[in-house]
């Protein structure tokens, strides 16, 4: 009984989210798509397969008088499910390529940010601007996160996906983000942005996105990158273009402040 | 497989006069392949409720969101801990247990062709699962980077670092003397006029298995003593500070690691591929095109390491490669399942445990083969990528794949082990609760994956904790009923089921079931005469 009225308590405050989501990009929205697609041509190739399997396994008993037949080879057969399955392949195939040249594709940036990955926490720098910060935890997580805090996570908003200080991009901009580690390996994703790369240190890894909506994305590490690993989200604010350049303009000079253990 | 019958006037002699030794020198001076294959199997059944016991750790502090039980870098341990145990300690030894046991019988071999050989290779590994256990006890904790070992993280690890390599080498040097025991013993000792393509599946996919084992276990040797200099004597082989180069530890890693994953998978294909037939009453569908789909497996499985690091930032034409290499698995793998299906096809079936968790095997793999297809799609696994749902992708590969194909071989062939029926109506509960709790715990992680949720994170935000909360009391149940099989196999070893025939099943084909049940200590003193011809030519 104990474990329903906990369940009840968790509903309070969750959602029953089921799929991935379209994210506010455009290369986000085909990366659904593709999902989708070969999500259904696994749906279409189960409900063939496993109904032939049940329909054997409800037939062919014996216990319903089958007599067990003795074939056991057809070329016929082995070629047709070589073949079926090569085409279907293929016809994933095509689109997947044609998708991963563009997300490849990082050239023209509007803007570049190197995005340096620290045990545990994002340090942001705007190449060319004189702007750059960490993004860590927010106060009100930290105080939550803690074994015996007393701090129930569902009073926090946005438990563990909130940080002190965010990632500000104009809306509509390519935005390039130049990924590398001050420490181990990290990786960074932000799941309505449809990026995840990996924060490699000693090496720079190259991705990009252009947001069509205004607002606020959350993601976290992906990585395991020791024991804070759980916790250093990314939070990335999308901004109207004139906004934004207000925003960038009061945090001038912040690079100086923020040099202290930053890879160059 | 073809059908094979014994000439089996000699098999009933009397072998008492040299039966085993008594008391602990049976097992510890141990060289018969009976005996070292149930030392196997213990083993593995320790492994695996050890292992066990540290997922349900993980899934009762994933609960709830908040840290109730056990902090960060405790949990980071137990999932370690738990991969590692459950991958080197629990699957693979159980497999070989099953080797040991079944593949002498099965080519009627009088054993296994390496005896002493056998003997260490077993023992090596309870030193080396004790070392690996050890760490727990030690200044820094058991190691906590994952079992996949990514440097820069895993030179942080505390005084477990070089025991962690070390008993990771004797797991190796193991799995190698195994896999050299096999293919010796399958090459050589087959009885006459048994052909490579009249071998049972069981023993096929051993011996491509056994081949893997050969090719990587090296590999990964090489790999983790790389990690031991870069530690200890000042070497850079991943360190970029020196010029090395991280990610060079993932590939080779997954050079090792991807095969690694058909070694735990092609024995579970062979045993469905024993079992369907006899629960059909028909012959296996297209048993030559299953060695050769096993085979194509085994190669593409070298071809394939980097399609789990699409994200570390890979040049497009490598992604590309990697991605159509990996759909191409998608072919092979479906001509085994539809191989499966067409030899259920106008059986005459029955519903035995050995033949329901063949047939969980069957749907539930296949589901763990879709969302394979899928991870392998790039722009996709970019999402997918180190998430729940990568998570749900490979427990419903390893759970309902290789531990379902484990317990399918235990329940078929327990009865020739032990001369006794086990209750076959516990063994139909076991079945049922192990794949309604199965499904309970790992589809709803693909869920999470897809909302967004890492893997490795002892703690998460509010919108994840339904699925959480439903995944962890399938694993609590799932756990539980497997003691339901500790007590199904214990009944049966203490011979409290109905006495076992010579056949066992309704007229089961091949070698093994023309020894008395249970197995005398010595079989196929003589090789055995393989009389008729292959039935499907």
């Amino acid at each position: 009984m104990g474990v329903f009225a906990l369940l009840g308590a968790a509903n309070a405050n969750a959602d029953w989210t089921l799929n991935m989501p379209k994210g506010v990009t455009e290369l986000s929205a085909e990366t659904y798509e593709i999902h989708m697609v070969v999500f259904w041509w696994c749906v279409g190739i189960a409900v063939v397969v496993f109904g032939t399997m049940i329909y054997s396994m409800c037939a062919h008993r014996k216990s319903k008088g089958a007599v067990a037949a003795n074939f056991s080879h057809s070329i016929t057969a082995e070629i047709i499910w070589t073949v079926i399955p090569v085409v279907i392949l293929l016809i994933m195939a095509v689109p997947s390529a044609e998708l991963l040249i563009k997300l490849e594709d990082a050239r023209d940036p509007d803007l570049t940010v190197v995005v340096t990955g620290h045990q545990w926490k994002w340090h942001y720098r705007y190449q060319g601007e004189d702007v750059a910060f960490y993004s860590s935890l927010a106060r009100s997580s930290v105080a939550a996160r803690r074994r015996g805090s007393g701090i129930d996570p569902e009073t926090v908003e946005n438990y563990l996906l909130e940080v002190d200080k965010p990632l500000v991009v104009p809306k509509g901009a390519k935005v390039r983000i130049l990924l590398t580690s001050n420490d181990v390996v990290h990786s960074w994703w932000v799941p309505e942005l449809a990026i995840k790369k990996d924060a490699v240190p000693g090496f720079i890894n190259e991705t990009w996105f252009s947001a069509d909506v205004v607002g606020v994305y959350r993601g976290q590490c992906a990585e395991l990158c020791g024991m804070v690993h759980g916790y250093m989200p990314i939070v990335v604010e999308v901004l109207e273009e004139d906004v934004y350049n207000e925003w960038l303009d009061r945090q001038k000079g912040s690079s100086n402040v923020a040099a202290d253990g930053d890879v160059r | 497989m073809s059908t094979i019958v014994a000439d089996d006037h000699d098999l009933h002699v009397d072998h008492s006069h040299d039966g085993p030794v008594k008391g602990w020198r049976r097992w510890v001076y141990a060289t018969n392949h009976k005996d070292i294959g149930t030392m196997y199997l213990i083993f593995s059944l320790a492994m695996f409720f050890s292992g066990g016991l540290m997922a349900l750790i993980i899934r009762t502090e994933l609960f709830t969101p908040g840290l109730q039980f056990i902090d960060p870098a405790f949990f980071n341990q137990m999932t370690t801990m738990h991969a590692l145990i459950m991958v080197f300690g629990a699957v693979m030894p159980a497999f070989v247990g099953l080797a040991n046991w079944m593949i002498p019988l099965m080519i009627g071999a009088p054993d296994m062709a390496l005896p002493r050989m056998n003997n260490w290779s077993f023992w090596i590994l309870p030193v080396a699962f004790s070392i690996l256990g050890s760490t727990l006890l030690m200044p820094g904790g058991a190691p906590a980077s994952g079992w996949t070992m990514y440097p820069p993280l895993v030179l942080q690890t505390g005084d477990a670092f070089p025991f962690l390599i070390f008993s990771i080498h004797l797991m190796g040097l193991s799995s190698i003397m195994g896999a050299i025991n096999v293919i010796v013993t399958i090459i050589n000792m087959r009885a006459p006029d048994m052909t490579l393509l009249k071998m049972p599946m069981f023993v096929w996919t051993w011996l491509i298995t056994a081949y893997l084992l050969l090719a990587v276990m090296p590999v990964l040797a090489g790999a983790v003593t790389m990690l031991l200099t870069d530690q200890f004597f000042g070497t850079s082989f991943f360190l970029a500070a020196g010029g090395g180069d991280p990610v060079m530890f993932q590939h080779i890693f997954w050079f090792f690691g991807h095969p690694e994953v058909y070694i735990m998978i092609l024995p579970a294909f062979g045993v469905v591929s024993e079992i369907i037939p006899t629960f059909a009453r028909k012959p296996l569908f297209g048993h030559d095109s299953m060695v050769y789909a096993a085979s194509s497996i085994a190669f593409l499985s070298f071809i394939v390491w980097a399609h789990h690091m699409f994200t570390v930032g890979m040049p497009l034409t490598g992604q590309m490669f990697f991605m159509f290499a990996t759909m191409l698995i998608a072919v092979p793998t479906g001509v085994k399942v539809f191989n499966w299906t067409a030899t259920m096809w106008k059986g005459s079936m029955t519903f035995e445990t050995p033949m329901l968790f063949s047939l969980g095997f069957l749907f539930l793999f296949t589901i763990g083969g879709f969302s394979g297809l899928m991870l392998a799609i790039v722009p996709a696994d970019i999402q997918y990528h180190d998430s729940y749902f990568v998570v749900a992708h490979f427990h419903y590969v390893l759970v309902p794949g290789s531990i379902f194909g484990l317990m399918a071989a235990v329940y078929y062939w327990l009865p020739k082990w032990t001369g006794h029926y086990y209750n076959e109506r516990l063994g139909k509960v076991h079945f049922w609760l192990s794949t309604i709790f199965v499904n309970m715990t790992f589809f709803p992680m693909h869920f999470l994956g897809l909302a967004g949720m890492p893997r490795r994170i002892p703690d998460y935000s509010t919108q994840f904790a339904d699925f959480n909360s439903i995944a962890s009391i399938g694993a609590m149940g799932f756990g539980l009923s497997q003691l339901l099989f500790v007590y199904v196999v214990y009944q049966c070893v203490r011979k409290k089921g109905p006495k076992a025939t010579t056949a066992v099943w309704d007229n089961p084909q091949g070698l093994e079931w023309t020894v008395p049940s249970p197995a005398p200590h010595h079989t196929f003193d003589t090789p055995p005469r393989i009389t008729s011809k292959a039935a499907f030519s």
